[in-house]
């Protein structure tokens, strides 16, 4: 981590687009009165989602007005929380997990890969399809290394498969997410050491949140 | 009204109490950087740690609240060792830059590293640097110097207001700044830099003149504004380095107006020096007999009737005493203290007072304020506002005339006298509020007063106050927020025109059309020189501001840090400022001035010395010699309602940074007018500068 500026360059304005403010008002209601503030995270979020992956400076104080907070406590939320992009992203951000069980299965590689067909980590590539940065455990140690791309997962990669779904990407065709070895979620790499007897499948589908 | 033992010595403290509190009154010092009276508690430094009893781990005393039987241990080598783990990590990032550092001599920091710090580093990685933040013109930054113990975020938005200041980024990129690095906007940024624990915020147009050890130290009075934050002036010779606040709950806390602080390289410049004398259309220097001469010779040939004085917001109590017997030795009625044209004096003392005084601020439970803007007239005073709205505890506060930001919300009822005249009536819906507070405050500006229809606002604001209960026995909630330290006390000693005699617009007005032929100006600086006409000028005062560019003699004086001087503020209370430095050349002290010309003119003052002039001031007005103390300011007088005009009140003060000839002088005040005062900053284009 290293400290984080908002970009020298900036739209003039920022403003939700219809969709996104009904929704955003939707977010602000959840919350009593006098506590609008709370709702800043997801906010931050969605102007992050429409302007292209980053957080514009007149978004942080487009959301700051909305909830009624100072432009200063707006800014110490966007620039705490490493997942809001301060500065232009990629169309496709990958995030590549550097974290030990990942490096132990060849993170390395992943990042040696980005370096080449994307280019240094943190800036955007020349034709702004892509770019890329270490970040800290995703949580998917089970299919380790992997990257995250936009919303999805990219799992039991090696340089080959991410140097293919970037190709893939970059020419414009669609991927799939997941394991990309052909194996079943988070299932042993092998055959099945336990659970081996059949279950009744049971569904864990939810009702969507925010549909 | 929990009882604990803190290093064996048992105390009880209030409930609500925080363990540091509860070792304070046992006598156990506790080394702390985040942690402020003042401020909401961060516990953020852990600094403060102590031992309690049954607790596996040393405990942050700011941040815990203290309960009954504990027992705490502040003096173990456990506590020691854990304070010095925490030092060490304090100072891993901080440089070791101390001989070039402002803060050095005055350093928490420092001087808490001489018991608890050790005497090498075991850290042998990179130290962190960040880089600076502009602040504005007032405050400079040495970032890499931060702690981060957020006092600086703290005191901008509960004591300021001005949520401007924030914490950015996070762990060891934790930076402190303000949004996009604008100028805060507070009168009262300074403050930051004393709340300061190390050298990280220091005072910008002080940077690099001084040590603090080299410095010597005067408690004195404020005479910025009419509130008289209680200073200490720090000199190095003749010369004033800094002003300081000094604590006092009563009137300032612990802080002074950005304009309190920097006025000091204005006691520097553009000062008179010497006595002049217009010869020829021309000031030549003169020396103290030619001038005192020259008006001598003027005011002999001239009838009493035509003779006139005004005093300026700047006039301490015993120039003006010394100038009244002066003018009453004449046998002139013409003389006025309310160079800005106010109606007061008519209602007796409680009618010109801030009767509920600041501290009862806190007190009122609905604030009405008339035609004044308190955080530009007084900052200080604005700040206990605040602190009153952000208690919380109901408190509805309205406004009548401009609609400004006050840094606290409230509720514009109406810009002008006809709003006011709908509550002296009753109409308003705003009187049910202030009926139904238990102690209503309300506040009248001298926006609201220096009119034609002064008198008649005056009497309209009095009828509120009555009609919602709020002048009684155990309350007096109508209060005039002065603008001029010199005003109370002019008033007091009733330096005001006699029977059938001219006040300032009368004698303006005089002098215009040739009826009054000499006006002696004691440091009236803000009165419209071109309505002086003709009159032969007498300017006594300390620069070469308005007055003195058109007086035909003019009398150096001695500035408020120059000499010992009495001040009532806008409460009334009564204090004396002390001298800091001597005036520069032959400036004199001023009631030392009128003792000398009142010998030249025949009619000798009788006092020699001013322990003799104090004592004829405290026959005239007993209460001038109570110091520290508010006198009892009697009954209100009965108001008789009239018509009012239909002018919205105006504010008095349009330039927080520029409102006096020191201020005027003062290149510091000059950058923060330019880049502070919302009128400057707005007109301000490409071609300017």
């Amino acid at each position: 981590m290293s400290v984080r500026r908002l970009a020298a360059q900036q739209p003039e304005t920022f403003e939700f687009t219809p969709e996104n403010k009904a929704w955003a008002e939707k977010q602000i209601a959840k919350y009593p009165a006098g506590k609008q503030a709370s709702a800043i995270i997801p906010l931050f979020w969605q102007a992050q989602k429409q302007h292209d992956g980053w957080l514009p400076e007149p978004a942080i104080r487009y959301v700051a007005t909305m909830l009624g907070m100072d432009y200063i406590r707006a800014l110490e939320v966007a620039t705490f929380y490493t997942m809001f992009n301060l500065s232009p992203m990629g169309e496709h951000y990958v995030q590549l997990c550097g974290t030990t069980p990942c490096w132990l299965r060849g993170a390395d590689d992943l990042k040696e890969a980005c370096r080449k067909h994307i280019g240094p980590e943190g800036q955007v590539s020349a034709d702004g399809k892509f770019s890329w940065l270490e970040v800290e455990c995703l949580g998917a140690c089970a299919n380790a290394p992997m990257v995250q791309i936009n919303d999805y997962y990219f799992e039991d990669l090696d340089a080959a498969r991410l140097e293919k779904i970037i190709a893939d990407l970059r020419s414009g065709k669609t991927v799939d997410p997941g394991p990309q070895t052909g194996r079943r979620s988070s299932e042993p790499a092998g055959k099945l050491t336990s659970l081996t007897e059949p279950v009744t499948p049971v569904s864990f589908a939810r009702e969507s949140d925010d549909a | 009204m929990p009882k604990l033992t803190v290093d064996g010595i048992e105390v009880e403290v209030e409930n609500g109490a925080t363990l540091l509190q509860a070792c304070e009154e046992a006598g156990a010092e506790i080394p702390r950087f985040c942690y402020h009276e003042r401020l909401s508690i961060a516990g953020n430094c852990r600094m403060c740690l102590v031992e309690v009893e049954k607790s596996p781990k040393p405990v942050a005393s700011c941040a815990m609240p203290a309960g009954d039987g504990m027992v705490v241990r502040t003096n173990t080598p456990q506590v020691k060792r854990a304070r010095e783990g925490v030092m060490e990590f304090l100072l891993i990032n901080h440089p070791l830059d101390c001989p070039i550092c402002d803060q050095g001599g005055e350093c928490d920091l420092q001087d808490q590293s001489m018991a608890y710090g050790m005497d090498g580093s075991r850290f042998i990685e990179n130290k962190r640097a960040v880089e600076e933040k502009f602040m504005g013109p007032l405050v400079k930054t040495v970032m890499t110097r931060c702690i981060q113990c957020t006092r600086c975020v703290r005191f901008a938005s509960e004591v300021a207001g001005v949520p401007e200041i924030g914490a950015i980024g996070r762990g060891e990129d934790m930076e402190i700044t303000t949004y996009l690095e604008q100028a805060l906007t507070s009168e009262l940024s300074a403050n930051i830099v004393d709340l300061c624990p190390v050298g990280a915020l220091t005072f910008k147009p002080t940077a690099f003149t001084a040590r603090p050890w080299e410095l010597r130290k005067t408690e004195s009075i404020d005479v910025m504004d009419a509130v008289g934050s209680n200073i200490r002036v720090d000199t190095r010779g003749r010369e004033v380095i800094r002003v300081l606040p000094r604590l006092n709950d009563d009137v300032n806390e612990e802080w002074i107006s950005d304009k309190t602080r920097f006025i000091a390289d204005g006691l520097k410049t553009q000062r008179l020096d010497k006595p002049f004398i217009r010869e020829n259309g021309k000031l030549r220097p003169a020396t103290w007999d030619e001038a005192f001469a020259a008006i001598a010779t003027k005011i002999k040939s001239t009838d009493a009737s035509r003779i006139a004085a005004i005093a300026g917001d700047l006039a301490c109590a015993e120039s003006m005493k010394a100038l009244k017997d002066l003018m009453g030795g004449l046998g002139s009625p013409h003389l006025d203290c309310r160079q800005d044209g106010a109606k007061l004096g008519k209602h007796g003392r409680a009618g010109y007072l801030f009767n509920s005084t600041i501290a009862g601020i806190e007190d009122a439970d609905a604030i009405l304020i008339i035609g004044a803007d308190p955080r530009r007239e007084a900052p200080i005073l604005n700040a206990r506002i605040l602190k009153r709205a952000r208690q919380g505890a109901g408190v509805d506060i309205a406004v009548v005339g401009p609609n400004l930001d006050l840094t606290y919300p409230y509720e514009h009822l109406g810009a002008g006298p006809q709003t006011l005249k709908e509550l002296a009536d009753g109409s308003h819906k705003f009187v049910a509020t202030l009926n139904d507070a238990k102690n209503p405050l309300i506040i009248i500006g001298q926006g609201a007063l220096a009119r034609a229809d002064g008198e008649a606002v005056m009497a309209a604001a009095i009828t509120v106050a009555r009609n919602a209960n709020a002048v009684r026995a155990d309350w007096n909630g109508f209060n005039v927020l002065h603008t001029a330290a010199s005003r109370v006390a002019g008033l007091d000693l009733g330096f005001l025109p006699g029977e059938g005699a001219r006040d300032v617009a009368g004698i303006l007005d005089g002098a215009g059309k040739g009826d009054i032929e000499v006006v002696y100006l004691l440091g009236a600086d803000e009165i419209d020189m071109a309505k002086l006409g003709n009159a032969f000028v007498i300017y006594q005062g300390t620069h070469g501001d308005a007055g003195a560019h058109r007086a035909d003699v003019i009398l150096p004086a001695a500035a408020y840090t120059e000499k010992s001087s009495t001040w009532v503020n806008t409460e009334g209370r009564v204090q004396i400022g002390a001298r800091a430095a001597f005036p520069p050349g032959e400036a004199r002290e001023d009631w030392t001035i009128l003792r000398a010309l009142s010998a030249v003119l025949g009619s000798a003052l009788p006092y020699d010395d001013l322990a003799a002039l104090r004592r004829a001031m405290a026959t005239d007005v007993p209460h001038l010699a109570e110091r520290d103390e508010i006198a009892p300011a009697g009954d209100l007088a009965e108001p008789v309602l009239v018509a009012m005009g239909t002018e919205p009140f105006d504010t008095m003060i349009k330039d927080f940074y520029l409102t006096n000839p020191i201020a005027r002088a003062s290149k510091v005040m000059a950058e923060c007018s330019a880049s502070l005062t919302p009128d400057n900053r707005e007109g301000a284009t490409g071609t300017h500068g």
